[in-house]
């Protein structure tokens, strides 16, 4: 119960949770990518670098083109900031002209192979670097305690391994990419432009922090617009789920129209705010477009008069220095616009950030002891010495208060209580899924918390109410209880539990493949098949918790009877609903509200135990009283064995 | 806490996971057979295209506005062709044989004035293009947002329509990618892709004309170069596409692997199996880090190839047209050279972009395909026209029909033949002769089934999974309809009933108890959206549920979220029995109402089941066989047929299946 009220509490996945150091924890997974990480981004800034000197060739030869003379010196000036250096001259203008195409080219080739190069280092590196996090992520989790796990539910966290891994990767490439490229090139492009015209270059001291102001005003005011837009969005999905899940429900209430009224409510209302929203990014590209050639207006306005004026001649303007002044705006405004866009698609996917480093963040709260002693549990005893466990680890809401209970080596319990008794909590304080409160649990007389894990563990055979069997065949999922176990052990396990005989009755026997979550066997089946697993380890201590619940009754008697035989040194504990499931246990444990209401014998809890009798004749009762009442039909006892059947 | 309850939240888990994967366009073995183009893209395309009708003019001016907005675009570029030839050079004094001064005039301006003009005319025309270019971006989301409303309401009503079986063939993932992912890319065909198809095509044909105008040498030269660059697209993103078609499904399996074992962690933990868990991972992570890296490779360098080569394109073009300028070869100048070259640069751009747009464009069009398959389903069809109306008993006890509550109903029965009307008595009798039914028409689940139910009985329903006991009560209220036979209720056949009469006029507590975003009352109202707060508090009572529901933390106001997950799956089924007792109809269907209860607290709303049991024909599907052991008629069903009927005793005495259920000799499963 306070499991699930803290589930409550924890609130929906769209939520953004607070992380402090995310950006940290997420570039340790860069790892042994880091040098194609570089790699990358070196080689992108060498593909800028061609591609923004490619403009100033393209200058030299329509400045040379133009020269009025035919023949002479062609001088090849490089030219940056303070700098103006000849390169080479030829006294050939034709020769000169193709001798800079062809430079040109060759710039390009070079570009495009690093520019290949680079593509290739990038996907090498943001995939690994997935893939590391991916695994870091998947190890965490499997670290994860029972009380962690309960944090989460399983599609939240197959969601964070998998769509926002695929997130951080592609925003991962985008950074070694797109924000290397973008802002290199803007800062050489700005160079470039600079040292073939100052003056002109005061255009940009004006668009720039135009351009930037309005971004950021757009992004300010257009991000919460969308924020709120994809929460009802997110909404309205939901309740389209809920309305999938329930259909039979909705039909069978004849609530259709009344569904489809709530529907379309939400669905104009997200109509309306996606239109709010998306009316501010729609004027990004008309004002980009805008203030582009807002710019290229100017510098010809400017250029074009400067030329006129200086008639075309160095070292006044050109007009082949014009035609790469005009390049080199277009890549400014376009790179400038590249980051605002990168930079938003990296914020939004903030969210995934943060979903990832909370599993990373989760503080994992059992784990071996430093200074664990490397035993095993002697024997199958267990004590709780003074118990108290509470899953939200508060003292105002205890699930189990004040548990006193030695069991020996060897003893039969049984657990009856009410749905919400904790007997479930109960058990699992054994193998230490959780850890208790206050009080102590030792196994073989030592407390749970001084073993190692997987010593403590390994003693102990659990079967969870929540069976879970793998894909593979039977004999791997059995192998799981013990992987060196012989054929033989497997099948001495297996017939304890009632298992052999159905699983001899498939064609494969146990080489039966069992498909995703164990789809082909039965309940019963799947019930028996876990409990011939957790036979395997040969445990010492044998936990069932409720693993009988869909076996009937004189299979469940057979498997009390196979433990008893086989494994009669192990100590059982029964955790069932069925009162003739533990009926025949040493001791009988009742629980009632995280309380132990009474111990004792089947006779003994009939004496004395009102819940018991309740619970006894609520399995037995019209059996007896009420038939013979109302049918007089006496002598009616053929139901000893149990009235309950649960499929 | 429960099976059960594990059971709907894994259920709805993997809706959710099937709704993510989906995100990532996944192909796992599952859904292997999602489509990614569509069985005829053209009748979906005219189909979308309809949902445009109503926005003729607005998309008439848009595409009015569009057009304006490319000829802006080509024309402004074009003009610094004119603004160089005409007047930077000639007034420079540039080669005044070729570039005279007076060529710079407009109107009545000469010489610097006249430049000033012609830019201003430039910043003009600049103007208007962004200008346009804002009205029809500002007109096409509009129109896209409504549209998208419009697709999503109809899906949604359409849904309401369906019939249960369709829900049987199509699993919620499926469906509610439909609502996610389909109307998404739908969203981005008609915002992005629509709209940019039509700029992109103008463009490259006003691109081409003016080239063309400009020189034809150099634009063959363009032509030529585009030629290769797609051809090397082709190759790239044949090779890329093959590669992420396997990464797909290299992430399909990881996507099971994860959630096989994250589901099955508890087991691994107490088995202590973690690092063969790890190691299992490790192989699949390294295959998909294999896969996605030649994906993303391929993907990556197809942009830098693409802008390189249009470096070369553009080294050429300079080197031929600079030589043809120098020489005025083939009408050659260096304000057509400078005009040409940005032209050039920007001539592979759309060609590239339409390229990665039709990818788009078809994977819109299969995903609006599916959403017309929707769409085109066939509701449930109702040709019932009994209907349930209010009535009272006049003096001579016959039943007259009244507008007002009098706690007598009546069904209103219409006969075709005669033009005349009776009234029939609700009392809740109900009838099954010798009916067949297979949920496909080759398999027959039940098989010859007569009974009936006289008001105020309990006939309960017995047997393994799979013996047809929900397939009966599914048959009453018409999710399904029978093959072969006769139901009938209060002796009229169920089909003339109209569906919603027939369903209101029973509740039924379904196996599975699903509970709706809203308080604990909107829940309990769900059975009667009118009813009162004293009704829902008094159906709660009945049911049991009021001192669960006082003590959550705002009572009957407390918000339930994602199917009531802060409930226990006992108190989800009480509160659903609270709201078949709001509903308060003489026919009761109860399938597994009590199975997440224990027997204990089973006896304690036993009470209150007892109460809202009483007077009613009641049907009740159990597990446990004490719950049906005080029934009037017991019916054992197996493989679809009826093999016992009677009540405990005689059950019990006739010592058949019923008698070795019940003894525990028999598993059921």
């Amino acid at each position: 119960m306070a499991r699930q009220q803290k589930s409550v509490a924890q609130g929906r996945d769209y939520s953004i949770p607070k992380t402090k150091g995310g950006l940290k924890k997420l570039a340790s997974c860069i790892g042994e990518y880091k040098a194609p990480s570089i790699w990358t981004s070196v080689l992108v800034a060498l593909e800028v670098l061609f591609e923004v000197f490619i403009p100033i060739v393209m200058a030299q030869i329509v400045n040379v083109g133009m020269a009025d003379n035919t023949s002479g010196n062609f001088t090849f000036w490089f030219n940056m900031g303070k700098i103006n250096e000849p390169v080479f001259t030829m006294h050939d203008r034709v020769g000169f002209i193709v001798v800079c195409g062809v430079i040109m080219v060759v710039m390009a080739m070079i570009s495009l192979l690093c520019g290949v190069l680079s593509g290739k280092f990038a996907a090498t590196a943001s995939t690994g670097f997935a893939s590391n996090l991916r695994q870091k992520l998947f190890y965490k989790v499997e670290n994860y305690s029972f009380a962690n796990l309960d944090h989460f539910n399983t599609a939240s966290l197959v969601t964070r391994l998998t769509t926002d891994v695929t997130n951080m990767q592609n925003s991962y490439m985008m950074i070694i990419r797109i924000m290397v490229r973008a802002p290199f090139m803007l800062i050489m492009a700005l160079c470039m432009a600079i040292s073939i015209s100052p003056d002109l270059s005061v255009i940009f001291a004006i668009t720039l922090p135009v351009l930037i102001i309005v971004l950021l005003v757009g992004v300010k005011i257009a991000f919460p617009r969308f924020e709120k837009m994809l929460h009802k969005y997110d909404d309205m999905n939901e309740s389209t789920q809920e309305n999938l899940i329930g259909i039979r429900a909705v039909k069978a209430f004849v609530r259709e129209d009344n569904e489809i009224k709530k529907f379309k409510k939400v669905s104009e209302t997200v109509q309306k705010l996606q239109f709010s929203a998306e009316k501010i990014i729609v004027l990004a590209f008309p004002f980009m477009q805008l203030l582009v050639y807002a710019c290229i207006i100017f510098i010809i306005l400017l250029g074009g008069n400067d030329i006129i004026n200086n008639h075309n001649t160095p070292p006044g303007l050109t007009m082949g220095d014009l035609t790469a002044f005009l390049s080199y705006v277009m890549q400014i405004l376009m790179s400038l616009m590249m980051v605002a866009m990168t930079f938003m698609t990296i914020v939004m996917s903030r969210a995934s950030m943060a979903r990832i480093v909370e599993v990373l963040d989760e503080k994992i709260d059992i784990e071996d002891k430093e200074d664990a002693t490397d035993v095993k549990p002697a024997d199958g005893s267990i004590d709780f010495d003074n118990v108290d466990f509470s899953y939200s680890r508060s003292a105002d809401v205890l699930n189990l208060e004040n548990i006193d209970l030695h069991i020996k080596s060897g003893e039969t319990i049984g657990i009856i209580g009410g749905t919400g008794s904790a007997k479930t909590t109960l058990v699992q304080l054994i193998p230490r899924l959780y850890d208790v409160f206050d009080g102590s649990v030792k196994v073989g007389g030592v407390d749970v918390r001084d073993y190692k894990i997987e010593n403590l563990r390994g003693a102990i055979g659990m079967v969870l109410q929540k069976n879970v069997l793998f894909s593979g065949t039977i004999r791997e999922n059995l192998l799981w209880g013990n992987k060196d176990a012989t054929q033989e052990e497997i099948e001495h396990a297996a017939k304890a539990a009632q298992a052999h005989d159905f699983i001899m009755s498939f064609p494969k026997g146990y080489e039966t493949d069992l498909g995703q979550g164990g789809v082909n066997v039965s309940g019963g089946q799947k019930q028996r098949l876990c409990i011939a697993r957790a036979l395997l380890r040969h445990p010492k201590i044998m936990i069932l918790d409720d693993s009988t619940s869909a076996v009937d009754t004189a299979t469940d008697a057979a498997i009390r009877d196979g433990l008893k035989k086989e494994f009669g040194d192990t100590t059982v504990i029964i955790i069932a609903q069925r009162i003739s499931s533990v009926e025949q246990a040493d001791r009988i444990i009742v629980m009632n509200d995280g309380r132990i209401s009474a111990i004792g014998t089947h006779e003994e809890l009939l004496e004395t135990s009102e819940i018991y009798r309740d619970v006894y004749s609520s399995q037995q009762k019209g059996s007896a009283d009420d038939v013979v009442e109302k049918n007089d039909t006496p002598n009616y006892g053929g139901d000893k064995e149990g009235g309950e059947q649960d499929v | 806490m429960s099976d059960k309850l594990n059971k709907d939240v894994k259920m709805q888990e993997s809706t959710d996971i099937q709704a993510a994967t989906d995100e990532t366009q996944t192909s796992d073995s599952e859904q292997g057979k999602k489509r990614f183009r569509a069985r005829s893209p053209l009748a979906t395309f005219k189909r979308i295209l309809s949902y445009l009708k109503g926005y003729k003019l607005q998309l008439f001016f848009a595409i009015i506005c569009i057009f304006a907005n490319v000829i802006c675009n080509i024309g402004g570029t074009f003009m610094m062709s004119i603004v160089i030839n005409n007047y930077i050079l000639p007034l420079s004094g540039f080669d005044p044989v070729r570039y005279p001064a007076e060529l710079a005039k407009l109107g009545g301006l000469t010489g610097l004035d006249a430049f000033g003009a012609i830019m201003g005319l430039m910043a003009g025309i600049y103007v208007i293009g962004a200008g346009l270019h804002y009205v029809y971006n500002i007109i096409i989301v509009r129109i896209t947002s409504q549209v998208l409303q419009r697709v999503r309401d109809e899906m949604f009503e359409r849904l309401q329509t369906l019939p249960i079986k369709y829900f049987d063939t199509h699993t919620h993932g499926d469906l509610m990618s439909l609502f996610t992912n389909d109307t998404d890319t739908l969203r981005e065909l008609l915002s992005n892709g629509l709209p940019n198809l039509i700029t992109q095509a103008l463009t490259i044909v006003g691109m081409f004309i003016m080239m063309m105008v400009l020189n034809w040498v150099l634009t063959l030269v363009s032509i030529v170069m585009l030629v290769i660059e797609l051809f090397i697209v082709k190759y790239v993103g044949g090779k890329s596409g093959k590669h992420f078609v396997r990464q797909q499904r290299k992430i399909g399996e990881i996507n099971g692997y994860i959630e096989e074992h994250i589901d099955g962690l508890k087991v691994v933990k107490v088995f202590c199996h973690e690092d063969e868990e790890k190691a299992g991972f490790d192989s699949h992570n390294g295959e998909l880090r294999h896969a996605s890296r030649k994906a993303h490779t391929y993907a990556n360098i197809l942009m830098p190839i693409m802008g390189n080569l249009s470096y070369v394109s553009y080294a050429a073009t300079a080197i031929l047209g600079t030589i043809m300028a120098i020489n005025s070869f083939y009408g050659m100048n260096w304000g057509k050279l400078v005009s040409f070259m940005q032209y050039s640069r920007q001539f592979s751009n759309p060609i590239a972009q339409m390229a990665q747009m039709m990818n788009g464009i078809l994977m819109a069009l299969a995903g609006a395909e599916r959403i017309f398959d929707l769409l085109d389903a066939q509701p449930e069809t109702d040709d019932g026209y009994v209907t349930l109306v209010n009535a009272r008993e006049d003096a001579d006890g016959k039943l007259v029909e009244t507008e007002e509550y009098t706690g007598v109903w009546a069904w209103k029965h219409f006969h075709k033949a005669d033009g005349t009307t009776t009234y029939v008595k609700w009392t809740g009798e109900v009838e099954f002769e010798d009916v067949s039914f297979g949920y496909e028409p080759e398999k027959t689940v039940l098989k010859h089934i007569t009974m009936t139910a006289y008001p105020g009985q309990k006939v309960a329903l017995v047997g393994s999974t799979g013996a047809g006991k929900t397939t009966i009560t599914n048959l009453i209220n018409r999710f399904y309809d029978i093959t072969d036979g006769k139901i009938r209720y209060d002796n009229i056949n169920i089909t003339k009933i109209k569906k919603a009469d027939l369903r209101r006029s029973m509740a039924t507590v379904l196996q599975d108890t699903h509970l709706f975003t809203g308080t604990v009352a909107d829940n309990i109202r769900f059975g009667k959206l009118d009813a009162t707060d004293e009704e829902v508090k008094n159906a709660a009572v009945l049911a049991n549920a009021d001192y669960f529901i006082r003590h959550l933390p705002e009572g009957y106001d407390t918000m339930l979220t994602g199917d009531g997950e802060n409930l226990s799956q006992g108190q989800r089924q009480l509160l659903a029995i609270a709201r078949a007792a709001v509903a308060n109809p003489p026919v009761l269907i109860l399938d597994e109402a009590t199975s997440s209860i224990d027997t204990r607290t089973e006896k304690l709303i036993e009470k209150g089941m007892d109460r809202l049991m009483e007077g009613r024909t009641v049907f009740v599907i159990a597990h446990r066989l004490s719950t049906v052991r005080n029934s009037d008629m017991i019916l054992v069903l197996e493989h679809g047929e009826i093999i016992e009927r009677g009540n405990h005793e005689q059950l019990i005495a006739a010592k058949g299946k019923y008698y070795q259920l019940y003894t525990g000799a028999f598993e059921l499963d």
